[in-house]
């Protein structure tokens, strides 16, 4: 319940607009062009931790020691764990029912959000296989993998 | 304060307009490996992480958890600072405060920016008042323009005296090495350089720089044990205005504005006298040549409109009697979320002996630096060679 004023709230209407251009870095750069030129993806793997981060990084985050190689993951992997959402808002990447799922991929550590389409909510499990289903026309984003699917 | 608090090291990035070769965590990464290298800590050794930047700068929040691989804060206590271009500065004093109340023996503070990523002046706009002021809100240029203006109706001051800050700073900036606009310009140059908004010229105002600055703090003890050289942080000082309190642009003003009431207060804490004779070298935030005139008088180097004639004599170049801005500032290299820590990490250099080729040639016991934020508010730390200066 609004409280009783003695005048008629008003409100003013404002809008920022902000571009954002992210270099990506190290670890970042490689991922990127692999993915596009190739649809190879790459891992950071830390020897001393022995673990491979995805997505790849320069610096390792549990010993702090700096990391310059880069591996091949996947392209397989396994859900970890999904949601299925049911409302659609502007803000959201797609138009509702869709699968958000976290995928690790075969030879990394670390999993990240991702589609999952081309199944059907009930067969989805953690613990399920997956491949990535690649985009045609390639820009180096993580888009370049559009989603992925049950082998 | 409770517990004495010391600078034991620090570092910084090469600061430039383009920093393709790196994300944002490698850049601030390469702070916190300079810094650890210049403690000789590692980064197990560092009890809490402090980061700061100014918000949404590079269209990202909560930057302290997406760049913890890059900060070393991963499974460490950690706080997040954002106070618009205060912002280095204040990570050094909340540092110095969790230090000096004895919960903390050794804190990491980081500040960047990568100002290339974003639209920094589209949030520049979010700084003014959504119902006042951002309908008309460009970026920084028109109210240190507004600053300029004043400072020129009401002392009679001349384009070329703020010229001669421009040109004081770039060739200050050319004997650092890590500083962005190492310019070799004249007085000529900076007064034939483009007008932006009368009588702010292109030569007068900041770049918009890539970079970060890490310092390291810790308690007596700790300082004592592991620095050669620790700096001693001897008093810190902020003050706030109002955003629409026109009295900062309004050299003459009577009333106590944050800038003097905060010099005020730091130098009763200190028992200054003359700041002038008691301080060594001044590292200010001026992100405009008019901005170094108004704060020389602020902080009493001189007496009010007297700002302009301490350039014009050449006592704040470098080897002047009241060096400021040895570095090049805030005028050669403004990343921002860096830029007023840069101005406690250079005082600390100053007072090391380790600033290199734009090291004074007096001796330095005592620094004092300054910072804004958004104008409205500041930030000061006197720093000591010793406890006893």
């Amino acid at each position: 319940m609004e409280n009783k004023t003695e005048y008629k709230p008003f409100e003013v209407d404002q809008h920022l607009t902000a571009h954002g251009n992210y270099w990506a870095g190290k670890a970042g750069s490689r991922f990127f062009t692999s993915l596009r030129d190739k649809k190879k993806l790459l891992g950071s793997p830390c020897k001393a931790c022995n673990k491979v981060f995805w997505p790849p990084r320069s610096v390792c985050t549990f010993c702090f020691g700096e990391l310059k190689d880069m591996v091949e993951i996947g392209p397989l992997g396994t859900v970890e764990t999904f949601t299925l959402v049911t409302y659609s808002e502007p803000i959201q990447p797609r138009t509702a029912p869709f699968i958000y799922a976290v995928i690790r991929l075969d030879g990394a550590d670390t999993g990240m959000a991702h589609f999952l389409d081309e199944v059907e909510i009930g067969k989805v499990h953690i613990g399920m296989r997956v491949q990535p289903v690649f985009a045609k026309d390639r820009k180096g984003n993580i888009l370049d993998i559009q989603y992925f699917k049950p082998l | 304060m409770k517990r004495n608090v010391a600078i034991i090291g620090g570092g910084q990035t090469y600061h430039a307009a383009r920093r393709h070769d790196v994300d944002q965590a490698e850049m601030v990464n390469e702070a916190v490996r300079a810094a650890l290298k210049d403690a000789r800590m590692t980064i197990d050794e560092i009890d809490l992480v402090i980061l700061g930047n100014m918000e949404f700068f590079e269209g990202v929040h909560l930057t302290d958890c997406w760049l913890v691989h890059g900060s070393g804060a991963y499974g460490k206590q950690g706080v997040k600072i954002t106070t618009g271009g205060t912002v280095g500065a204040t990570a050094v004093c909340a540092g110095a405060h969790h230090v000096a109340s004895g919960l903390f023996d050794k804190v990491l503070c980081i500040g960047f920016e990568k100002q290339e990523e974003g639209d920094t002046g589209a949030i520049l706009s979010g700084v003014a008042n959504p119902l006042w002021g951002r309908s008309m809100a460009g970026a920084a240029v028109g109210y240190f323009a507004m600053m300029g203006s004043s400072y020129i109706a009401n002392w009679g001051a001349t384009e070329e005296h703020s010229a001669m800050v421009a040109v004081k700073a770039r060739q200050n900036a050319r004997k650092n090495k890590y500083a962005h606009l190492k310019l070799d310009i004249t007085i000529e140059d900076a007064l034939n350089s483009r007008m932006l908004a009368w009588p702010i010229r292109m030569l007068d105002m900041c770049p918009a720089s890539n970079g970060a600055c890490a310092m390291i703090l810790a308690d007596e003890k700790t300082a004592k044990a592991r620095s050669k050289k620790p700096v001693w942080i001897r008093a810190m000082e902020t003050a706030h205005n109002e955003q629409f309190e026109l009295d900062w642009r309004d050299v003459k003003t009577e009333r106590l504005i944050f800038s003097k009431a905060a010099a005020g207060r730091l130098y009763r804490k200190l028992g200054v006298d003359d700041p002038a004779k008691y301080f060594d070298v001044f590292e200010i935030y001026e992100p405009a040549t008019w901005a170094e005139l108004i704060w020389y008088e602020d902080l009493g180097l001189c007496g009010p409109g007297e700002g302009f004639r301490l350039i014009e004599q050449g006592k704040t170049n470098i080897d002047g009697p009241i060096p400021v801005n040895p570095s090049g500032g805030v005028l050669s290299t403004n990343c921002i979320g860096a830029s007023a820590m840069l101005r406690v990490w250079e005082a600390a250099l100053q007072i090391r002996g380790d600033a290199g080729e734009h090291q004074v040639p007096k001796d330095v016991r005592r620094a004092m630096t300054t910072a804004y934020g958004g104008t409205n508010w500041t930030v000061m730390t006197a720093l000591s060679k010793t406890l006893e200066d």
